[in-house]
């Protein structure tokens, strides 16, 4: 019930984003500064999801060599800076944890 | 040349598929450990049709958050597509209700990127609209399809592969090839720390208050940057 609920709320407001100044169009139009700002929502959600999934472990900080997800982490970081793309990306990752967990 | 405007549109979107694939299966695989019978899993991908908020819900899901907290984080997520229903607002104020109704279901991320530099570069005027169906729909058709695949066939991936940990590794395909500008960078590290100091937070609350602090460093850094 819970599940349905959040699909339908979470599809009707994404819907209402995506519609939002296509129907609103020459009647009010969105602030400059507005756009300035949600420029920044993809970079800082996206951070703020993957920060505790690299860094910590069971609510505490675990920075170590034994922190398998951090390092995996690192190495798809450079895997993007330098590949640009995401399946690469996430391959290098996935290899990493993988053969580290082997080797611990 | 309705038709082959439609095409042109479904065509200029194929490089963009390849990366979306991947995702999809992804997804589907995540939102079933996450505790989705399959049709809901699926449901998700026509009913939200949003990449990442749909792999911020189920995770949320796995962790018994609150449903109201859930949707906020999925609005919160999908808050980008205002900016992307103003960019192209001015290319359909001609179009009729069902057009606008129809175009605004499938404005993506990708379907974006694809359109707005057909709008600002070689726009044919009449059949536009047609372009961006074409876009808009084998996108929607990969995405559903993709999804599918993960539901039905992701069982067949190796037991050792730490599925939960795509996840992250799905994110950090999409935010690292994004920070191209100092702004950006600030609004990535003070979310990023912000939201390791908040974990303890009550459902997860955390995660909305980082992200907000986040993109409000970025957009100060930007105004100042701009005013110099």
């Amino acid at each position: 019930m819970k599940i349905w609920l959040v699909l339908f709320l979470g599809g009707f407001f994404t819907y209402l984003t995506r519609a939002s100044f296509i129907f609103l169009f020459g009647v009010w139009d969105i602030p400059i500064w507005t756009k300035r700002l949600l420029q920044y929502v993809p970079p800082a959600v996206l951070s703020a999801l993957i920060a505790p999934e690299l860094f910590m472990s069971s609510g505490k900080l675990f920075i170590s060599l034994e922190n398998v997800r951090l390092l995996a982490g690192i190495v798809a970081m450079l895997t993007a800076i330098f590949t640009r793309n995401a399946l690469w990306t996430i391959l290098s990752g996935i290899v990493c944890v993988v053969i580290f967990n082997m080797m611990l | 040349m309705k038709l082959r405007t439609f095409l042109k549109g479904a065509c200029d979107e194929v490089p963009l598929l390849i990366a979306v694939m991947p995702f999809g299966v992804i997804y589907g695989v995540t939102a079933l450990e996450a505790g989705l019978t399959k049709f809901q899993a699926q449901s998700m991908s026509y009913i939200i049709f949003g990449g990442s908020s749909q792999f911020v819900a189920s995770k949320l899901f796995a962790e018994s958050i609150p449903w109201s907290v859930i949707v906020l984080t999925v609005v919160m997520v999908n808050l980008r597509h205002l900016l992307y229903s103003a960019s192209v607002a001015p290319y359909l104020k001609e179009l009729p209700f069902r057009w606008k109704a129809l175009l605004s279901y499938l404005l993506t991320d990708e379907a974006y990127a694809v359109v707005i530099s057909y709008y600002q570069k070689e726009r044919e005027e009449r059949y536009d609209h047609m372009y961006f169906l074409g876009a808009g729909l084998i996108l929607w058709l990969t995405w559903q399809m993709s999804t599918a695949a993960g539901i039905f066939l992701g069982k067949m991936l190796p037991s050792s592969w730490p599925l939960d940990f795509f996840l992250p590794l799905t994110f950090i395909a999409i935010l690292v090839p994004s920070l191209n500008n100092h702004p950006s960078i600030v609004a990535a590290l003070t979310a990023g720390i912000c939201s390791m100091l908040f974990s303890g937070f009550p459902y997860k609350l955390g995660l909305i208050a980082a992200a907000l602090i986040g993109m409000i460093s970025g957009f100060v850094l930007d105004l100042r940057r701009n005013r110099s």
